[in-house]
């Protein structure tokens, strides 16, 4: 199998490498073979091997993926494949994005959790089967892999735009009915870098690992800022 | 407010726009000729109000898309662009404004 690497940083180019094919064999074994026998310069991340961390996530023949839980049955394409970093992020050296701009992306969009309860009071029982607990739920899975940031288009072309997965998060805490900032979180992912320049393309959606909805997510917010904005509260 | 802005003038003019097409289609197969239609037109206050909540909602709708599409493919933001898309908008409404009343007096 053919196999071309990005090697270099943004200036950098496509490196081919012969690789021997096994069964049930994954893009991450590929990499993984070519660091350790064909180029041991080459970077790239992985930690779980299994589909749990998220740090393993690449480009493969243009679509961006976990590696590891990725057969090269799926992707190979007349013998040969085409491995790069993320997109929409800048790149460290071959495979290794730098992923700040990502989680402080996060950060502006209030992704932490804000309590309006203290130790002295009792605990917030919250009902599994709420409207808002199901609909938070259904986000609440995300690992941060950064593969529908690199999925999408609006981030591409409006490097403010705070991305999929930072909204979603931003949406899981709007629906915690445990959460004190609902007003502040929504201020901060309204506007043009916020969830009003979503194009509702669905490539996030479409490439989620975890197959998760942030188009839903962020579609949610749109409804919860205009709810607000008619009842004077933003 | 922009959003919502240009939701809202979208909801208009979908209802708008099959209104207007329904209008050309009955008036090009009933035959009638562009005297019969100003005839109809001319003194209507009906059709004054439609076509001018028509040419007002696309004055609306119009600068606020293209307001995403210059930050996106031409990285063009802040108060020149906002200048430029407001007299868009104030080109669009006045010669919308100008077609209607040329029918309507």
């Amino acid at each position: 199998m053919r196999v071309s690497v990005w090697k270099g940083g943004a200036d950098g180019a496509f490196r081919e490498f012969d690789v021997p094919r096994h069964p049930s064999q994954t893009v991450l074994d590929v990499v993984t073979y070519i660091q350790r026998v064909l180029d041991p310069t080459l970077a790239y991340r992985y930690a779980c091997r299994v589909g749990m961390c998220g740090s393993c996530a690449m480009t493969v023949n243009g679509v961006p993926r976990w590696t590891c839980r990725t057969h090269i049955d799926r992707v190979v394409r007349d013998g040969s494949l085409l491995i790069a970093p993320l997109r929409n992020l800048p790149i460290i050296r071959d495979l290794v994005t730098d992923m700040s701009d990502f989680f402080e992306k996060w950060a502006r969009a209030k992704g932490q959790f804000s309590g309006s309860r203290s130790r002295h009071d009792d605990f917030h029982a919250v009902t599994p089967d709420s409207a808002d607990r199901v609909q938070a739920d259904a986000g609440i899975e995300c690992i941060g892999c950064a593969v529908c940031y690199s999925a999408c288009d609006v981030v591409a072309w409006n490097p403010d735009y705070l991305g999929p997965a930072a909204l979603n998060r931003a949406w899981t805490l709007v629906k915690d009915e445990r959460d004190g900032a609902r007003l502040e979180r929504l201020r901060s992912v309204a506007g043009d870098a916020g969830c009003h320049s979503c194009h509702t393309h669905m490539s996030c959606t479409e490439r989620c690992p975890k197959h998760l909805s942030p188009t839903a997510s962020i579609a949610g917010l749109k409804q919860e800022i205009l709810k607000s904005v008619v009842r004077r509260e933003l | 407010m922009l959003w919502i802005a240009q939701r809202a003038s979208a909801a208009v003019l979908a209802v708008c726009v099959v209104v207007h097409l329904a209008t050309i289609i009955y008036a090009v197969q009933g035959g009638l000729t562009a005297a019969e239609i100003l005839g109809r037109t001319r003194g209507n206050v009906g059709w004054l109000a439609f076509y001018s909540i028509f040419v007002l909602a696309a004055s609306v709708h119009a600068p606020i898309g293209l307001r995403a599409v210059f930050l996106e493919w031409l990285r063009w933001r802040g108060a020149s662009r906002d200048v430029a898309l407001a007299l868009f908008a104030g080109l669009l409404a006045w010669m919308g404004m100008r077609a209607v009343f040329a029918v309507f007096m």
